[in-house]
C-alpha cells in the first residue's frame, strides 16, 4: 500500500505520471466519472481549510465516490482526546482512502504507520504540504509546457512558507532551474535548506529584498502571504505583513509571458487589480489542484 | 594496576577518554551484579588516551546506542577467557527510544506512547533529524 506523506515519497517519473493523468482527466473528464464508484474517501481535517478540503472533496465526487470525514478537531473525537493513529484506525474501517490534515508535524506519517488504507497528507502544520506541491507543479506545466530551464521567483514568507519548501525540493530535481528568492530579512530561506537541497544539487540561486529588481528574469513567481498562526509574536507580524504586494505597476517590468501563482488564501499580497491580468493564474492552479488530487486518489486506489 | 581478566562477558574498549560513565549510564550498567570494571585514561597508541569497561556477564548490548554516542568503540566479546569476536561500531542508521524531539510542534509532544525515532540524515556531519517533523536532534 502506498501513502503520501512528502513529495519526496514520489519518483521524477511517477510525478511525471500524475501530471499525465491529470491532463488527462482535464482532456477527458466523462472517461473518470464513474472510476470510483462505491469507494469512499475520508477527509480528516483538525484544522481548518477551505481550498484543500473542498478540493478533495470534489476531486472524488467527480471520480464517482463518496466523501465522510470532518473539518475541524473540535467535531472529533480527538476532542475527547483520541490519538491519531485509534482516529485512523477507526476510519480505516470505513474508508478506503483517507486525507488528513492536522496542525502537528509528523501526523499524517503517524497516521500512515497506523492506518490500513492509504493515507494523503493535506498539510501537517509548517512541514509538507504534498498535494500543493502536485498542483504548483501542473500549473507550471500547464503554464510553460515544462519543469526544467525555467527561472522561478519565490517572494515573501521564505521561512515558513511550507509550499515554497517543497516546491523548491521538487524543482530541484530538473535540469537548468534558476531559483530568485524574494523576502525581507526575517523571513528568509532556511539555511538547512539552501545547504540540504539547493548547494547539494548545485542548483543557481539568488537572494534579494528587491523584488522589483529581479522581477524581469522571471518565469514563474510564486507569491506567498506572510501566515500569522505561524508566528508566536503577533507583534513581528504585523511588521512583516505587508512587506511585498504585487501591483500592476511591479508588473510592468515583467515578461510578457512570466506566471504568477499564489498557493492562496491571500491577504493582501496581490492586489485584486492583478486578477484581470492573464498572467494571473492563481485560480487556475485552485482548478489544477482538483484534477491532480483525481490523478492521485486513481493512482493510491490503484484504479486504471 | 591490576584488573582480573574476565570469563564470559564484554570490553567496550577504545571509548574517548572521559566517556565511560556516560556509556555506564545509558547501558544502565549500575543495575548489575556482576563486576564491572571502569578504567580511566589508559595510554593507547592509537588515540593517546583512551577509557575502557570491561563487564563480567554476557550483556546484550544495543549497539545501536552504543554507536551513536561514540561510534568509534570496539566491542569485544569474551568468551572461556578468550576474545571471540571483535565488533566495530557504526553510526545507526536510526536510533528509537534514546533521544526526544524537543519541536513543539512535532506530533510526538502530543501522541501518547509514540516512539521518538530520529534517523541519520547526514553522516559527514553526524546530523538526526526525527522522522515525523525532521527538526534536528539537538
Amino acid at each position: 500500500m502506498k501513502n503520501l506523506i512528502d513529495i519526496r515519497d514520489l519518483s521524477t517519473e511517477e510525478i511525471r505520471q500524475l501530471i499525465e493523468k491529470a491532463n488527462d482527466i482535464i482532456a477527458h473528464p466523462e472517461t473518470y466519472r464513474e472510476k470510483c464508484r462505491y469507494k469512499k474517501l475520508a477527509t480528516l481535517f483538525f484544522e481548518p481549510s477551505t481550498r484543500t478540503r473542498l478540493s478533495f472533496e470534489a476531486a472524488m465526487y467527480e471520480l464517482g465516490g463518496q466523501v465522510i470525514g470532518f473539518s475541524e478537531a473540535a467535531s472529533s473525537s480527538a476532542a475527547k482526546g483520541e490519538s491519531v493513529a485509534d482516529t485512523v484506525r477507526t476510519v480505516s474501517c470505513y474508508a478506503d482512502i483517507i486525507a488528513m490534515r492536522h496542525p502537528k508535524e509528523g501526523a499524517p506519517l503517524v497516521a500512515s504507520m497506523a492506518a490500513t488504507v492509504p493515507v494523503i497528507n493535506a498539510g501537517d502544520g509548517g512541514h509538507n504540504h504534498p498535494t500543493q506541491t502536485l498542483t504548483d507543479l501542473l500549473t507550471i506545466v500547464r503554464e510553460k509546457g515544462r519543469l526544467d530551464n525555467l527561472t522561478v521567483g519565490f517572494c515573501g514568507d521564505l521561512k515558513f512558507g511550507r509550499t515554497v519548501h517543497s516546491l523548491i525540493a521538487a524543482l530541484s530535481r530538473y535540469d537548468n532551474v534558476k531559483f530568485v528568492l524574494v523576502s525581507p530579512e526575517e523571513l528568509k530561506l532556511p539555511s538547512y535548506i539552501k545547504k540540504e537541497i539547493l548547494q547539494a544539487k548545485h542548483m543557481q540561486y539568488v537572494q534579494t529584498t528587491d523584488l522589483e529588481s529581479v522581477i524581469p528574469e522571471l518565469d514563474i513567481l510564486y507569491m506567498t502571504r506572510v501566515q500569522r498562526e505561524r508566528f508566536f509574536n503577533e507583534e513581528d507580524y504585523l511588521r512583516l505583513k505587508d512587506s511585498y504586494i504585487l501591483t500592476p505597476d511591479k508588473l510592468a517590468g515583467a515578461k510578457k509571458d512570466m506566471a504568477i501563482l499564489h498557493p492562496l488564501p491571500r491577504v493582501n499580497e496581490i492586489s485584486t487589480t492583478v486578477d484581470s491580468d492573464p498572467r494571473a493564474v492563481y485560480f487556475k492552479q485552485v482548478l489544477n489542484g482538483k484534477f491532480i488530487r483525481m490523478a492521485l486518489i486513481l493512482k493510491l486506489l490503484e484504479v486504471e | 594496576m591490576n584488573i582480573d581478566s574476565i570469563q564470559n562477558g564484554i570490553v567496550l574498549d577504545h571509548i574517548k577518554a572521559g566517556k565511560s560513565m556516560e556509556i555506564y549510564n545509558f547501558l544502565q550498567l549500575d543495575k548489575l551484579s556482576c563486576s564491572v570494571a571502569i578504567i580511566k585514561n589508559v595510554n593507547s597508541r592509537k588515540m593517546g588516551k583512551k577509557d575502557i569497561i570491561k563487564i563480567d556477564t554476557n550483556l546484550d548490548v544495543d549497539l545501536d546506542v552504543l554507536g551513536y554516542i561514540d561510534p568509534d568503540i570496539t566491542v569485544n566479546i569474551i568468551r572461556g577467557g578468550a576474545l571471540v569476536e571483535k565488533k566495530h561500531l557504526k553510526l545507526p542508521a536510526q536510533v528509537k527510544g534514546l533521544l526526544k524531539c524537543k519541536n513543539p510542534r512535532c506530533i510526538t509532544s502530543v501522541e501518547r506512547e509514540l516512539p521518538h525515532i530520529f534517523k541519520l540524515t547526514n553522516p559527514s556531519s553526524r546530523v538526526y533529524r526525527c522522522i515525523y517533523c525532521e527538526a534536528k536532534a539537538e
